[in-house]
């Protein structure tokens, strides 16, 4: 039987050789054209610069106070670049350039809850309730690294004492402002928002507690928190609620948000504590910023003033 | 701008069989450059200088004051982010080679599965080093307790074997089958690098997540080409065996 032959390929089917060849070349050509652009972005990336520019107000007449640590205050650089602020970006590098065009004015306070007279402050109002001073405080995060700040500000006390809070208040809760629009962390479900916050009321009477609205002499920057916020030297970072927009005075213990995230991980005290480890890693020693070694943790992050608010309780179940 | 460059293999410019010529087109001028090399051995040095480039690119910072507040963390996680892409990368190797007919991909794959071991090496440095400074005792400690460190140390170790083994002798002296029975630990190590990361991030599960996508795709195209490997065995063995009452009494010799 006669095998038929394929038919010849026409030879309008065949590509030149050259053509062939120039499929290579525009291979290779495509691997370096991408490699330039990478170029490219990888020289932004290089050249990248920080935000150090201090262009915020001076805050005049700061008074010192006894509370102030003498150790080495971290950088403003350092202060203003390395963020948590999840409302902004779970990237600590980020928030200082996500939050540049945040708008703290006007911006108002709102008091509720278990107090005689609830009202809507406007934060102007609020700062200017007592002098302000600089307190150099250590700040201890959760994750394990430090740093060391001239935080301005009042005693929360301050605050709390005008807004006459009822006999039945035994917690405050601070609640950060949630929009979506302004702070882009927001449209994640990272966490669940707003991001709420709480302290036991004798905790937050305690003349530690510090209503901020600044550091380094100057108007709190946005990425720090803007424009107001409390600083809680003896516990671990994340209860020093960011951007407030309302306190509420309340007789159960609120339920705060990381808590909520992860309740086997962060509970409501979240003292700063060398003896009690997050469940993942160790909390016995910690890196400050700026240092090659890590340092010791100390229980309360070394403010033993606050060890009687807790005497009694087991602080390994109440971490 | 016109074309860029071009590379090609060619006797006429550089008189020899064996070498390259890269050509850039700039402003109408053409400059040649003869590359006394191979093709293959041009891709290597490319993806040998590429995979330094995470490398380089955290020297340059550091020199520079570019790590930020915290460089031994940003040394950390990006070490550790390097390992993790250059083990999904050999991965991705054999689909690649199969789907786009590519076949000369594999000659690269060893050179990028080594590039992994030197930044896992280098991410458990920082670990051992800066984070534990030496102490054996904590590390061991925290290898026991902390199961993140766990996975991510069983995950290094696990490529040891397979970095030791890596060169052609090594193939010959334990015969390919072996061998590459051997070598399938990567598909643990990138399982375990994966949980690694998922297990220490705090809520942020996003980027985890992305490793685990390409990881999964990576594994199911090996499950898949599997299934249909045996499928089409099945179909070449004879037929479905007859029933048992048809079949025809064996008589004793």
């Amino acid at each position: 039987m006669p095998i038929k032959k394929p038919a010849a390929i026409p030879s309008s089917e065949i590509t030149p050789k050259a053509t062939y060849l120039n499929r290579r070349n525009f291979l290779a050509g495509a691997v370096i054209a991408g490699a330039a652009a990478a170029t490219g972005v990888a020289f932004r990336d290089l050249a990248a610069p920080l935000l150090t520019v201090r262009a915020n107000a001076k805050i005049d007449g700061l008074q010192k106070s006894a509370f102030s640590t003498t150790e080495k205050e971290t950088p403003y650089k350092d202060v203003t670049n390395y963020n948590n602020f999840y409302e902004f970006s779970t990237d600590k590098y980020e928030p200082a350039d996500l939050a540049k065009n945040f708008r703290t004015r006007p911006w108002t306070v709102t008091i509720d809850g278990e107090v005689k007279k609830k009202q809507v402050l406007d934060v102007d109002t609020i700062i200017k309730m007592a002098a302000p001073e600089e307190r150099i405080y250590r700040h201890r995060c959760v994750e394990g690294w430090s740093i060391v700040v001239p935080w301005v500000g009042f005693s929360l006390s301050e605050l709390i004492k005008r807004a006459d809070p009822l006999p039945k208040a035994k917690f405050v809760e601070f609640t950060t402002l949630y929009d979506p629009k302004q702070m882009p962390g927001q449209r994640t479900s990272v966490l669940n928002w707003p991001y709420v916050e709480g302290l036991r009321m004798d905790e937050a009477m305690h003349p530690l507690a510090l209503l901020c609205f600044g550091l380094y002499g100057e108007v709190l920057p946005n990425q720090d928190g803007a424009p107001l916020r409390v600083v809680l030297p003896w516990k671990y970072g994340f209860k020093s609620a960011k951007s407030i927009v309302r306190i509420r005075f309340t007789g159960d213990q609120p339920m705060n948000t990381w808590q909520q995230s992860a309740p086997s991980e962060y509970g409501f005290y979240s003292n700063v504590n060398p003896n009690v480890d997050h469940p993942r890693w160790s909390q016995a020693k910690e890196r400050r910023l700026g240092e090659f070694l890590k340092r010791p943790t100390l229980m309360f992050n070394g403010y033993d003033q606050v060890a009687s608010l807790y005497s009694g309780m087991d602080l390994k179940k109440n971490f | 701008m016109k074309g860029i460059a071009e590379v090609r293999s060619q006797k006429s410019d550089c008189r020899s069989k064996t070498l390259s010529t890269v050509r850039f087109n700039f402003c109408n001028l053409t400059f040649d450059f003869c590359i006394r090399m191979n093709r293959l051995r041009l891709t290597k040095t490319i993806v040998f200088l590429a995979a330094l480039v995470p490398l380089g690119r955290l020297v340059w910072k550091a020199l520079h004051d570019g790590l930020g507040a915290n460089p031994i963390e940003v040394i950390t996680h990006s070490t550790g982010d390097w390992t993790l892409i250059l083990v999904l990368t050999t991965l991705a190797i054999t689909p690649l080679r199969r789907i786009t007919r590519q076949y000369w991909l594999i000659g690269v794959r060893r050179m990028i599965g080594l590039f992994a071991f030197f930044y896992g090496t280098l991410h458990f440095l920082t670990y051992i080093w800066l984070d534990k400074f030496f102490d054996i005792h904590e590390m061991l400690k925290d290898i026991a307790k902390r199961r993140f460190i766990t996975v991510g140390f069983s995950a290094f170790v696990l490529m040891i074997p397979l970095a030791l083994t890596s060169t052609a002798w090594s193939i010959r002296r334990l015969g390919g089958k072996n061998w590459q029975r051997l070598h399938r630990l990567i598909y643990l190590t990138a399982i375990l690098g994966v949980v690694h990361y998922t297990w220490l991030v705090k809520a942020d599960r996003r980027k985890p997540i992305e490793y685990g996508i390409v990881l999964s795709v990576l594994l199911l195209y090996r499950v898949g080409v599997w299934v249909s490997e045996k499928a089409s065995e099945r179909r070449r063995r004879p037929a479905i065996p007859a029933p048992a009452g048809s079949r025809p009494e064996v008589t004793k010799a």
